[in-house]
């Protein structure tokens, strides 16, 4: 999905702003909508962390650069919830109106789909390293080219990363595939690469001095060069 | 009202919601925050760090198989399943990020600050590291190789600083001490 989170290279945001040591959760709200995750799964709204990680990639762009972290988690937690039938959203807006007396529909991050995605409940899947039924087609030390278009679903090719020319650099056998996993159609498992990238491939002559971009990517994505 | 209290609220909200479904019991977030207030964070990391600069084979084992060398410290917090650690030297600076959302070794380092899952850190670290690593106080020559890690796959690096030159025949709990977060994010040097 060319959505607002791909942000690899994209300018414009400014400079970064370290902060000293903070805690882990600045707002008790915080830690709710972390625990609540696992209430999510329990109810069947939360399936797999490709899903989860592509309901924050669908929220509204505005509430992804403005609502913080916690915030696009909320987003995404609401529209699973909402997606899978546990909650609806006028009941949680009515819940909203009796703890408040503002506009429930203010300022909300979630964006479920009317027609949602089968996505069949997977309980055990906390470790996403699977074996391959064939050989992987590249080695260390192998060129390779990425795919040059985007996809509409979920993905793990960056924008930035897109039609470039790259050098095998890992191999880590073979992993759950998140493109498909995403949307329930199946773990496919996938070999997976740490690609290396030139900073001049990637921003050309002017990029800074000897900067070479690691990247995993899944076999799908690449072609021999 | 602002952002932060309505999205209190709502959150609130969904809690009571789930609370009344049977979905979500009372004392789980206090066990969330305890969990990450008490064990899991950065200390974690710095006794890796700390084994690896005082135990040449063990720093062999784990730039070699980063997983199977720490799983003799059980260490909790998720997200760890392959670990790849990478070594800073006087010609190589490693740095990771997470471009297209937040991934990060919650079992080494806890959970990730805020400034770690950004826009401004994920979209410049990639195209601009050394730019970056100047907000943060690190300059670097320019014949030094800065390689920059997008963990956009279950692969979890921890950058494996230099240790400082004073600090040879320390034990590994003082150099544990000199370990920070960020110096294993790959943003900060020891030395």
């Amino acid at each position: 999905m060319d959505g607002i989170h791909d942000f690899g290279g994209k300018e414009g945001y400014g400079r970064v702003k370290p902060v000293g040591d903070e805690p882990p959760f600045d707002e008790a709200w915080e830690a709710k909508v972390y625990a609540m995750l696992g209430a999510a799964r329990r109810a069947g709204a939360l399936k797999n962390t490709d899903q989860f990680r592509h309901a924050i990639e669908r929220i509204v762009p505005a509430a992804y650069l403005t609502h913080g972290y916690y915030g696009r988690w909320l987003g995404a937690l609401e529209t699973l919830l909402v997606e899978a039938g546990v909650l609806t959203t006028e009941e949680i807006n009515r819940k909203v109106a009796e703890k408040s007396r503002a506009s429930a529909a203010v300022l909300v991050a979630a964006q479920p789909r009317l027609d949602p995605e089968l996505v069949p409940y997977d309980s055990a899947q906390a470790h996403s390293a699977r074996s391959l039924d064939r050989a992987p087609r590249f080695r260390p030390g192998d060129r390779v080219r990425t795919l040059a278009h985007g996809v509409p679903g979920h993905t793990r090719l960056p924008q930035y990363a897109r039609g470039k020319l790259g050098t095998i650099a890992l191999y880590h056998e073979g992993w759950v595939y998140p493109d498909t996993n995403a949307h329930g159609k199946g773990e496919e498992p996938q070999a997976l690469y740490t690609v290396s990238f030139d900073g001049r491939e990637l921003w050309g002559p002017d990029a800074e001095p000897g900067l070479a971009v690691n990247i995993d990517l899944f076999e799908p994505y690449l072609r021999t060069a | 009202m602002s952002d932060e209290s309505h999205q209190s609220i709502r959150t609130e909200a969904i809690e009571s919601l789930l609370m009344e479904r049977g979905l979500l019991k009372d004392g789980v977030v206090d066990s969330v925050i305890e969990r990450f207030n008490e064990r899991v964070g950065p200390m974690n990391g710095a006794r890796v760090v700390a084994r690896a600069w005082t135990d040449g084979e063990f720093k062999r084992a784990l730039l070699n198989d980063g997983t199977a060398a720490i799983e003799p410290f059980k260490l909790e917090g998720g997200q760890v399943e392959k670990l790849v650690v990478v070594e800073n030297t006087p010609a190589v600076h490693n740095v990771v990020v997470c471009t297209l959302c937040s991934c990060y070794p919650w079992a080494l380092l806890g959970l990730p600050p805020k400034w770690y899952k950004s826009p401004e850190y994920r979209s410049r670290v990639v195209r601009e590291p050394r730019k970056v690593l100047g907000d943060f106080g690190v300059t670097l020559d320019d014949d030094v190789t800065v390689k920059v890690w997008d963990s956009s796959a279950e692969i979890r690096y921890l950058v494996l600083p230099e240790q400082p030159a004073g600090s040879k025949g320390l034990d590994e709990e003082a150099l544990a001490g000199l370990v920070t977060r960020d110096s294993m994010i790959g943003v900060a040097r020891l030395t």
